[in-house]
This record gives structure tokens, sequence and C-alpha cells, in this order.
């Protein structure tokens, strides 16, 4: 495990505190840069300035302590699981802790991102750091009072004691404490003392969500505003020509009918009239080049694959030489089609765009990113527009783009009204930003039975693997390995959709494997393990997985899922991935019911490190699980002239419970950092169902979704 | 525009809207009752379940002129307080993770309850698959509908 580089700031810069005119303290915090010298908390509670601190911790009078914490929240549970950090070095028991998602009306929200499975890898340090500091305030105040070193007091659940068995609670001395000098150095728990971190939490927002109050963007109004449904180009390379808005101005509650570039917004006093006010306009629409469909993508990714114009991302050893060599290559060709995320909440902004001021209100992943294009786009300083974020129902990667932000601004820019653009589930499904088709060829040379060189080609649209994804298994554990990617540029908006590119390489490449151990006759669990052995000790820096963590959740998961003693009917199929900095390992239970495959349960065995929340974290991971599966399974989407096929719930298929597995997790007992879970899952799910539908019906699957792929052999390579 | 009576939740409500209009935008954008979402407008999701009359109906497809002479249940109206032994056993398993599905979820899994007394795992399966979960929370859909029906019994 490598050391991750925590910013060092010193807590003095990063932490400011303030007495609080209505009595308690408030302690500001920035967890990724200093404050500036001059800023100060408020010394009201209704004025938390988000834009120089992430996150506010109130302690009352009366102890009880309130977390401000406006970090995105789409659905994994950072909202709950990062003040469990906080409250666990601030030493205060957790029914004492109240977290709010920062008020509304403040005027800016924190600069923080909710993508890549990175919240908790990142709050950590710095989140521990901070209770950990008001802590060490709060018993220093306490030591003053009662004339003694802060050393000879301890803490518990909000409680100060000193030797002579006096007590103090937090309330008592927040005052004082308030007052002192942020200490430079303070002291973290061992992971052994942990009483909060560790046990299981409920989701912070439980209540609300099971009573129905309001949360979401969706549910989010202002007096006066203006619902706003659009209408877009019906396909991807479509140009609005002109358009005749008659019938839709003629409908009850229609008030407005906007342009905007290749767009057309209608605005209502409601959602319903907007809605058949779009549906009422009859628009014209030009193409300057061919419009793109399914089967044009399938052959020029294949072209892609067979041609020679590649970025080489990753190269070890002599892959030429190797395949030259070798008595054996094996060579096969995976292929995925484009997938909307589908969040349940569909796409929606609300947007007040005055002279002095632009104001944004929505479900979003990125609201700086998306406050700096609103500002380009709109001409405006960066200053004048602010972005405040509500629960998102569901992220998956759609919302770090802005792009339904960009169009609630512009449309309120041109009514010169508050506006809430609302998408529909056919404008959310077809102008989405989709994960890219991707096809994946990997070849291995066998020389004497082992394997001596890897080679992976990627053909995707639009763009291609990045970061570290290139070093991930098998880099490092054979000798002679290359990454090479090529890519075809496509009007269709792409974009990251949960677990970028793993999500489908993942499947690929534990597929592979699975079938080069039963070409090379190996155990498909050794062959494995023979190659994470080779990784051990390497020096490779840009080589993030660990190979002994790799190599324990995979003996985990062969041991949890009774691995090769499954009951007569029941065929398994084996998975281990990392990715996300987080290693995962997975085995899919098939039954035969009437000839199909029907997945019953899958074994997940994690090493995520530390577990802060259990009871979330297993959420995520059978979430994830289930989400691999069902998109593996079921996720088709295709283009005929530009336009997206499928577009609501009636023919694109989601998973549904029926259809669902029992998810069984494992968690690794780790004292290392924790690492996310929002993503990891997902990727190996593909390949342990693939592999057991091997094991059931003798196909070996190369293309999602499987049921379109199941019934036919499909052409090896 | 005509003028529909409306009884939702126990209380009348007079509702000025076009006769196509479906309850769930009613519910939403005229009583500001926000609890009912809306997920795909073609009664293929769940998000938007209410009871009509004690059954599970999908609101997105209800045009508010079919409605009058009938008790409309909505997530805001099944408790006083959030105490309905559904949504205390949503909590208990702390089934939600975006949670936007999740009150259509109840409203389904209240309606079959209250008909189907210990229902077993493949009966709360079948009963539960028009609602879309997209964060795949279903194992935990599944243990909470059989913790609230024992609740229930």
């Amino acid at each position: 495990m490598k050391k991750s580089v925590s910013p060092s700031f010193s807590r003095r810069s990063f932490i400011k505190t303030s007495t609080l005119a209505g009595g308690g303290m408030l302690i500001g915090f920035n967890l990724f840069q200093a404050c500036k010298p001059e800023v100060a908390p408020p010394v009201d509670i209704a004025k938390l300035n988000f834009n120089d601190f992430n996150a506010f911790i109130k302690i009352a009078d009366n102890g009880m302590v309130t977390i401000f914490s406006p970090n995105p929240e789409i659905g994994q549970g950072v909202k709950t699981s990062m003040p469990m950090l906080i409250a666990e070095e601030l030493d205060v028991s957790w029914d004492k802790v109240h977290v709010v998602q920062g008020a509304l009306d403040t005027k800016n929200f924190t600069r923080q991102v909710a993508g890549g499975s990175q919240s908790i890898r990142h709050g950590w340090e710095p989140l521990r750091q901070t209770g950990a500091t008001a802590r060490q305030m709060l018993v220093n105040a306490a030591a003053a009072r009662w004339g003694i070193a802060p050393s000879e007091c301890k803490t518990e659940n909000g409680v100060i004691t000193n030797t002579n068995g006096d007590t103090l609670g937090y309330g008592d001395v927040v005052k004082e404490a308030a007052a002192l000098e942020v200490p430079e150095k303070v002291a973290l728990k061992e992971p052994k003392d942990f009483k909060i971190i560790g046990k299981d939490a409920s989701n912070v927002d439980v209540e609300k969500i099971t009573t129905g109050q309001p949360l979401y963007g969706l549910d989010y109004k202002e007096e006066g505003m203006s619902y706003a449904v659009v209408l877009r180009p019906p396909a991807f390379g479509n140009k609005l020509v002109d358009f005749d808005d008659t019938d839709a101005r003629a409908i009850n509650g229609v008030k407005d009918v906007i342009k905007f570039g290749d767009k057309v917004a209608v605005l209502a006093t409601n959602t319903w009239a907007a809605m058949k006010g779009k549906k009422a306009l009859k628009a014209n629409w030009t193409s300057d080049d061919k419009l793109e469909n399914t089967e044009d993508h399938d052959k020029i990714l294949t072209d892609l694959l067979g041609g020679s114009e590649f970025n080489t991302m990753r190269s070890d050893g002599d892959v030429k030489k190797a395949f030259a060599a070798a008595d054996q290559i094996v060579e096969r060709t995976y292929e995925s089609p484009f997938l909307p995320h589908n969040c349940m909440e569909p796409m929606n902004f609300f947007a007040d765009v005055t002279t002095d001021k632009v104001r944004l209100v929505g479900p979003i992943q990125t609201p700086a990113g998306t406050a700096r294009r609103v500002a380009e786009l709109l001409d405006r300083k960066p200053e004048e527009v602010s972005v405040d974020m509500t629960r998102m129902g569901g992220g998956f990667g759609r919302r770090l783009y802005g792009d339904f932000a960009l169009e609630a601004a512009e449309i309120s820019n041109l009514a010169k009204k508050t506006v809430k653009v609302v998408y529909s589930r056919e404008d959310d499904m077809s102008a989405g930003i989709y994960r890219p088709a991707i096809k994946y060829r990997i070849a291995a040379s066998i020389k004497d039975g082992e394997i001596t060189g890897y080679h992976l080609k990627e053909a995707s649209v639009n763009s291609n693997m990045y970061g570290l994804i290139p070093n991930f298994f098998p880099a490092g554990a054979v000798e002679n390995y290359q990454v090479d990617v090529a890519n075809y540029n496509s009007k269709i908006t792409t974009g990251a959709w949960r677990a970028p590119y793993t999500n489908f390489l993942s499947f690929a490449e534990q597929s592979f494997f699975d079938e080069v151990a039963e070409i090379l006759e190996k155990d498909r669990i050794q062959l494995r393990l023979d190659l994470l052995q080779k990784v051990k000790g390497t020096t490779d820096e840009r080589i993030q997985y660990s190979p002994e963590r790799l190599e324990k959740v995979i003996k985990v998961a062969v041991d949890k899922s009774g691995w090769g003693n499954a009951k007569e009917g029941v065929y398994q199929g084996f998975s281990a991935y990392y990715c996300h900095n987080t290693h995962v390992a997975e085995v899919a239970d098939v039954v035969l019911e009437n000839d199909i495959p029907v997945v019953k349960k899958v074994t997940c065995v994690v090493d995520c490190g530390i577990v802060v929340n259990p009871l979330g974290a297993k959420n995520q991971i059978e979430g994830g699980v289930i989400d691999g599966v069902g998109h593996a399974m079921y996720g088709d989407f295709s283009f005929k002239n530009g336009e997206p096929q499928d577009v609501n719930f009636n023919t694109y298929r989601l998973i549904r419970i029926n259809e669902t597995p029992v998810v069984e997790t494992h968690f690794i007992e780790s004292d290392i950092a924790p690492t996310g879970l929002g993503e990891p899952t997902l990727p190996p799910a593909g390949a342990a169902v693939a592999n057991a539908i091997k094991a059931a019906k003798g196909i070996r699957l190369y293309k999602q979704p499987f049921i379109k792929h199941m019934k036919t052999k499909a052409p090896l390579g | 525009m005509p003028v529909y009576n409306l009884k939702i939740n126990g209380k009348a409500h007079a509702i000025e809207a076009d006769q196509d209009t479906p309850l769930l935008w009613v519910l939403r954008d005229h009583l500001d009752m926000v609890g009912t979402k809306f997920g795909c407008g073609i009664g293929q999701c769940g998000a938007c379940t209410v009871h009509i009359d004690g059954s599970a109906t999908r609101s997105c497809l209800l045009q508010v002129s079919m409605i009058e002479d009938s008790e409309i249940t909505t997530i805001e109206g099944i408790s006083e307080d959030g105490t309905h032994p559904v949504q205390q056993a949503w909590k208990e398993i702390d089934v939600p993770q975006c949670g936007y599905c999740q009150a259509g979820q109840i409203m389904s899994a209240t309606a079959f309850l209250n008909e189907k007394k210990n229902p077993n795992r493949s009966e709360i399966r079948d009963a539960m698959s028009g609602n879309i979960c997209r964060c795949a929370s279903y194992n935990r859909i599944e243990k909470a509908v059989e913790l609230a029906a024992s609740k229930m019994s």
C-alpha cells in the first residue's frame, strides 16, 4: 500500500472559529486549501459562508452538535459517512449529531465534486483532523478553567473529565473554547479506539425520504417561477430550420415560447402544460452531414481495432516479439453498446438570471465548473453566479455535466423570468451524455503453457481510457504488455458513466482470463493468483493495485462462495477487479430456469480499507453489483439516423426486483485508510455472470447485453 | 378551466385544471405535495404510485377528471408522522440510496401488504416488480417489505 500524500496545511490556516451571537461555538473549515487570512466564520448561523469554507460544525450551549455539510449527495451516502469522521474525533455520541445540508440561500456552495468514489478517500485525514482540533480546543478551555494541564483531561461522549473526577460538558465550555487559538498539532485516534467509525449509521435523510418531504431538484420551487420544457434536436447532428408555435401557445397555462440555439423552450405555469406545449410545437430540422447509425459505429470500431492508428498508453517489454515466438495466440473481441444513465430523477434545474446576479439551484455533482461555464455563457463575472445544490435523485456520472443548468440559465436570461427546466423521461434518455460504445480486443501469447504477452486494444467513441487505467491488472504481471487506444469522433455526446471504462473493460478482461484458463486447462483461480504473484514487490510507481490485497479478496471469495462445491444445478462464475482504489472479487451463482440463466446470488468480497459506515457501505455494494448485473444482462441502446431508438422504460430495460440476485457482502478487515465504494463493485459483476453462464450453458459471451446475445453462439474473435 | 373536487389524504381540495392533467402534476404543481415523484410519465417505473381507494395506482396516467369520487392517498398521507409500519421498516433496514423512488416503493408495498398478509419472498418480488430503483436497493426493499409484513400481522 502506498501512502497517499495528504495536503499538509497547517490546521491554523484551514480551521477558523467564532462565537455565535445566539450562543455556541462555530467552527468553519476548508478541506482542500488554506482559508484566506482575513475570513472568519459568521456569528449568525443564518449567514454561513460556503464560499470560503467547505463546511461548519456548530457546538451549542447544550452540547448538541450540528454539521452543516453541503457535500453533493447522489445516493452514495457521503452525507452520512463524512460527518461520522468528524464526530468520531470530536468524541461525541452519534445521536447528539445532526447533519444539515447547507442552506440553499447562501451565496455559494462549497467547491466540491461527487464523482470517482473519492469523497471518503480525500476527506479521511482532514475531516478527522477537524474533529480532533475542535475537541482539543474544548479540552484546552476546560483545562484552563480548572487550572490544570490539558493532558490531565479525558473526553467521552461530549463530556470532559479531569483526574479529580470533575466533569464539564462540551456545551459548558464552548464560549471559552471559541476564543482560544486553534492548536497547531492534535493527535488522532487509533483505529482500535473508534466508536462511531465502523458502526452502522442510517442515512441522515431517511426520515424525509420516507415521508415525502421536498429534497430533490425537481421538488424545488419559488413563487412565480415558470416551468420550462425544451424541444431539442431529435437526432444528434440535427439543426433547427424553423418552427410553428401556434398550437403550443394556445394551450392553457403556456406563457411563452423561446428559441435558443437549435432548441425551443415552452414556458408554462405548470409542468403538464409545458410538456403539452412542447409536444404541440411543429419544427423542421436539417443536418449538414450523414446522421449516425449503430451499424456504422459497429463497423467503424471494428475497422479501428484492425487498423494501425493507435495511441500507446503503456508498453512493457516487446509484445511483438512475444507474439512472434508464441506457441499459441488467443485473441478475443468484446463489444458494448452506448448506455444512458437514467437517473430516476430526470434532469432539471432552476435559474434566476437578473441584471445583478445569476442564481442557479438544482441537482448537480459539479457546482463550481457549472458556475464557471454559466458565467462564460452569459458573459457575466464569476462572482455574480451562484450554484446551490439539492439532493440528487441519482447521478451515475450524468450530473457531472451541467448542460441542463446552462439551458436553465440561458432560458431565464432570455425570458427575464425565473424558470425551472424539467426533462421528461424521453428528454432525459434522448439528450443524454452516454457511456460510449466500446470494443476491446485482447490477445495473449502463450509459450510453454505460460502467458508471455498481453496486448489490449481499445476502440471507443469520442474518448478513451485515461489516468491509471492502463496500469491496472494485469499490468506488471505479464512481461510483455501493451495497451493501445483509438477513437472515433461522433456527434453523439458521451461521458462518464458509473465506473467509466472499467465498467466494461473489467468484463472483457475477466472473461478473457477465464477463457484462457480453459484453453490452458489451468484452474481459473490459480491462473489469476499466479499472475498476481509476479506483481509482488514491484517498484513500478504507476501500479497502484496491491497484488496482496487482490489475492486476499480472491481467496476469501473462493472460501465464502463455496467455490467448486456448488449445489447440483448451480453454476458459478468468478471475477476479480481493482478500480477506484478498492479491491473486489465476486462469484455469481446462476441456475437455469426453462434453460434461461437466472442469477440467484452474488458473493462480493471487498477491500476498501476501514469501513466507515458498514450499513451504508453494504447498500452501495449491493446496488453496485445489481447495477452491474442489470446493465450487463439488459442494457441496450442504439441509434438510427442519429436518433436514440429507446426513450422510455417501456422498451429500455432496467433490472427489476424480481430479476435481482441476493448480494452477500464480506469485508476484508483492515486498518488502512478507507477508499471509495460508489463504483468499484459494479465492474466485476458482468464477467462473474458471463463466466457463470459459460459454466451453465457452454456459451461464452463477448457482447453486452447478454439477453440479446445469449441465444446464439457468438462468433469468436 | 374546469374545477375538480378531490379528496386527498382525507382533505377536500378544489383544483382548477385542464381535464387531462395527470393527478401527479396536480399533486406536485398545484398542491405542492412533492412526495409523489415523476419518473417516466408512462406508468412503467412506479415512482408516482399513490393509492386510489386503497389500490396502488400510477398517478402519472390518471387524469384529474376521472378521480373526483375517489379516496386518494399519497406518501404524505399514509401516516401522520412517518410511523406507518412500512415507513418504519424502510428506516430500520435503511433502504434508500438516492431515495428518489422510495416514496413510490413504499406506496406499492403498503397497498400490497394491506391485501396480503405474510407474503413469501417470491410474492414480494412479484408485487414490487412494477417499481424501478435505479440505485438497485432491491435486496433491502425485499427485506423491508418482509419486516413490514411482520409488523402488520
